[in-house]
């Protein structure tokens, strides 16, 4: 073998002493960090969050908010990704020196920001530039003390960051998951406590973990983690996509029943507040199903979803209550009895399908861009619609249908009073539509849809007709758009053209992008995570006290996925190993470097191809 | 095979223009493919060489003439319903569904088709012909080798089941060692008894084993003829083989 192989063939650990790190990179990790740090402050997040306590005493959510960036990006100065066949860097002391100089530049920021705010006054274009900012930066010292405070204390976490690097895997793994589960049990105060009562002793009565209670959360979970907890959920997860046939499918079962189960159950012990929060997960994960088919399956990204879910919210208004608009002709019944509901969701997905069809028909001709553009304008069409003075008489304007009643089917009753009704009834339609998706998905339209995602004109050379198969994917997303808006109808008891802006659209969007699209799973988990953490357009999540920055943190993520992560939380493998394709092939492409012998040329290569070819072809 | 005298051409094109919005791409052409023929179409770049396939395929509409099929004239009818006729396309540079499975791609060759066990036969029959794309059946096409995904193009071409073949250049951007091996497979292809109407710049392997052939220039067919007398024309030498050898 060459030289080649000798000298890069296997990595060895270059050890280089402490302060010889790359000082560029720490300049620039370091202004990232300082913009970052000013911008949170600026948003009004650290002064806004301060009354909440994460850990009584010392730590609010606004000081967290804060205090979260230097650590991570502390940790993320150092970490490089390693390519095969180069060398790695040893771990060591350089790690730590590198993650505090970011840090304490990262500090600087904000230090001179305190000096900055107490000096001059922008209050006029920055709203948050106010005397509570410096107060709180300053920790109700003097601004000098704040000043060095802040190098100080982001330069430590900087330091703590860049210290993960140095311990081993394993140590490194239980550290996160007992800092992230002390957060967590933090966090969700409110929500453990409402399931289950007698978690309170973990909280000061002022609300936040105790002092005593972090130490021990976090002690526990790091036992745990050594002890393999984490290890053998992944495990299962790769065992079970590794599985196929009967073994696979019994496996699917037994998780769906024991899903069904704990859906069941769940409701039945949690308070009212934690119904209520589920069942608005539910409603926008029926939305983001439905979406998941055009945008994830078909490829056409619709930005004006919301539509069908007015179409569907104003039909079933329409139909059961009886403050609907005066022009209604008296054969148009109002079924607030007993199965009423029933009926007026079989109209409703009738006018939903019809909505499809007429939005989807000029809208499906177009493409890409464009017909990203028109969507967003057709959304909006609806709702003005709702709105409009000229149809008034129906849909009473801007006043909106009052006084719709809840789902009464005879035997058990659905209202917005009682959340888990709700909850219940969304679960039904889901799981309607998880298998509606599902089977759809494995079927000859499901394979069309994809056809036409990949390559419309290839798709149509292949004799699929391209406008009907992306018109079925409007008609089924509106189909089950609509049966959410006919359960938020009978929810809320009353819709508004304010129920349905372009918002919603864009956060079904983001849940469909966030969660993985084109995965029925990763669609459930990212509306868990996003409406039920961070909560819906107008529905508060978990994190009530982000409500302001909900938006932020949407957009936020977005990005960060995108550039990321780009397959979403739930990858679906084929289309992870697609999206990663790039480093995959550079990784190959090292190793081959490697291991390439100098005699193998690219004539040869091509002759190995052309053997292929021709394998029954008699060629050469 | 060549064409028996006297049968209906399999496709036709008669007196044909196209146009792309206010540009005049196809100026009056007149084809005709017989069944089991395999002819060609040469001509240089821009020479609406694609556009004579789409047309053909019905994915361009003729703004005037007839697409005639099977004797029937074809033009209002959709792409669909002239692939279940047995037209198909390779499309130029294959364009396979990238981030779909090789196998995905090839079901997706049988679209219109119901017969399931045909299709398995027809699956088994491609493996054997290219025992390469059965090795790689769960892989993404888009990161198959080029000449892997030739084969897999041809692949989901013949899964239609076709009785002719339209094949846009067909050795582009493949190695020279791959061009000879896949004209002699697209030969083989033809042996079958199906037509193959190659679209192709290399027109001296061309027409070396094609039937007949045509020269398209701006739009116009320039030259007609046997695939022999083309070899020997000395206006195409010269224009035109120059350049190709
Ligand atoms: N969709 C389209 N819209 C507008 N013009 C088009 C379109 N498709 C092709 N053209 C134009 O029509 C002409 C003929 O194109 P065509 O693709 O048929 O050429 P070709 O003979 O296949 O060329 P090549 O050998 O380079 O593939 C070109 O000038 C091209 O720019
Ligand atoms: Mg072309």
């Amino acid at each position: 073998m060459s030289a080649v192989t000798a000298s890069t063939g296997m990595p060895t650990a270059v050890s280089k002493g402490a302060f010889d790190v790359d000082w560029r990179q720490i300049a620039r990790t370091g202004g990232l960090l300082a913009l970052g740090l000013v911008f949170i402050a600026l948003t009004g997040m650290p002064v806004g969050l301060d009354e909440r306590t994460v850990i009584e005493p010392w730590l609010s959510l606004g000081l967290l908010s804060l205090t979260f960036l230097p650590f991570v990006l502390g940790y993320t100065v150092g970490h490089e990704k390693v390519l095969e066949g180069v060398a790695a860097k040893a771990k060591g002391a350089r790690d730590v020196v590198a993650g505090a100089a970011v840090g304490a530049l990262g500090g600087l920021g904000l230090s001179v920001l305190v000096v900055l705010v107490d000096n001059f006054d922008l209050r006029d274009p920055l709203v948050n530039w106010s005397p509570q900012l410096v107060e709180m930066l300053s920790f109700d010292q003097s601004v000098g003390f704040g000043f060095v405070a802040w190098i100080a204390i982001s330069g430590a976490l900087g330091a703590a960051g860049g210290a993960l690097h140095v311990l081993p895997h394993q140590v490194r793994r239980a550290v996160v998951a007992a800092i992230l589960a002390v957060l967590l049990t933090a966090i969700f105060e409110s929500f453990l406590t409402d399931v289950i009562d007698q978690l309170e002793f973990l909280y000061a009565s002022r609300g936040g973990l105790t002092n005593v209670w972090a130490v021990v959360v976090f002690v526990v979970a790091m036992a745990v983690s050594l002890s393999g907890g984490g290890e053998k959920l992944g495990e299962r997860r790769a065992a079970y996509q590794a599985a196929s046939g009967p073994a696979k499918n019994r496996q699917t079962a037994l998780f769906i029943a024991a899903f069904s189960l704990a859906m069941i159950i769940i409701p039945l012990v949690t308070g009212k507040i934690t119904q209520e929060l589920m069942a608005n997960v539910g409603i926008f994960m029926l939305l983001a199903l439905g979406l998941n088919i055009v945008v994830g399956l078909a490829g056409i990204l619709d930005l004006g979803y919301v539509a069908f879910f007015a179409v569907g919210g104003y039909t079933t208004a329409v139909l059961t209550s009886p403050n609907r608009g005066p022009d209604w002709p008296s054969w148009v019944p109002t079924l607030d009895g007993p199965g009423g509901w029933l009926i007026a969701l079989a109209v409703t997905i009738v006018m939903a399908i019809f909505a499809g069809l007429v939005i989807g028909a000029p809208v499906i001709r177009m493409r890409g861009d464009y017909l990203a553009i028109v969507t967003l304008g057709f959304g909006e069409i609806i709702r003005l619609l709702f709105l409009s003075d000229w149809l008034g008489g129906y849909f009473n304007g801007a006043q909106g249908i009052t006084n719709i009643p809840s789902a009464d089917f005879g035997i058990f009753e659905v209202k917005g009073t009682d959340p888990r009704s709700v909850f219940y009834l969304v679960m039904v339609l889901a799981a309607i539509s998880i298998y509606i998706s599902w089977r759809l998905e494995h079927s000859r339209l499901g394979r069309a849809w994809m056809a036409v995602r990949e390559d419309e004109s290839v798709a149509e050379a292949m004799g699929i007709n391209t406008v009907n198969v992306k018109l079925m994917a409007f008609v089924v997303g509106a189909a089950l758009a609509s049966f959410a808006g006919a359960v938020f109808s009978a929810k809320v008891g009353s819709i508004f053209p304010t129920s349905f802006l372009i918002l919603v659209s864009i956060v079904i969007l983001v849940i469909v992008i966030v969660g993985g699209m084109g995965n029925i799973v990763g669609v459930m988990v990212g509306a868990l995570g996003l409406v039920g953490v961070l909560g819906g357009p107008k529905q508060p999540g978990l994190l009530q006290e982000f409500s302001e920055y909900k938006l932020l943190i949407y957009g936020a993520l977005l990005i960060w996925m995108m550039l990321n992560r780009p397959e979403g939380l739930v990858p679906n493998v084929r289309r992870s190993r697609e999206l990663h394709q790039d480093e995959f092939l550079q990784d190959a492409w090292l190793r081959g470097e490697v291991d390439r012998d100098e005699s193998t040329t690219e004539a040869e290569a091509s002759a190995n191809l052309a053997d292929g070819l021709g394998t029954n072809g008699g060629a050469s | 095979m060549t064409r028996q005298e006297g049968s209906t051409p399999l496709l036709e094109f008669r007196d044909i223009n196209t146009h792309y919005g206010a540009v005049h791409i196809l100026k009056d052409v007149n084809l005709a493919i017989y069944p089991g023929e395999l002819v060609c179409l040469l001509g240089g770049n821009a020479s609406g060489k694609s556009t004579t396939l789409k047309t053909l395929l019905g994915m361009v509409k003729p703004t005037s003439g007839e697409v005639v099929l099977d004797g029937e004239v074809v033009n209002d009818k959709p792409t669909s319903y002239r692939v279940e006729r047995g037209v198909t396309m390779v499309p130029e540079n294959r364009r396979l569904f990238k981030r779909l499975s090789v196998k995905e791609n090839l079901e997706l060759g049988a679209y219109l088709r119901d017969d399931k066990e045909g299709i398995e036969a027809d699956l088994e029959r491609i493996f054997s012909m290219f025992p390469r794309v059965k090795e790689r059946l769960t892989q993404k096409a888009g990161t198959l080798s080029g000449g892997e995904q030739q084969m897999v193009a041809m692949g989901r071409a013949l899964m239609a089941r076709p009785r002719v073949l339209l094949m846009d250049e067909p050795s582009m951007g493949l190695a020279p060692a791959l061009v000879q091996t896949n004209f002699e497979l697209i030969e083989q292809i033809h042996q079958e008894g199906i037509a193959i109407f190659m679209v192709e710049q290399n027109a001296n392997m061309a027409l070396s084993i094609a039937d007949r052939g045509w020269v398209l220039q701006t739009g116009k067919v320039v030259l007609d003829n046997t695939a022999e007398a083309l070899l020997a024309d000395p206006d195409l030498r010269r224009s035109y083989l120059g350049q190709a050898d």
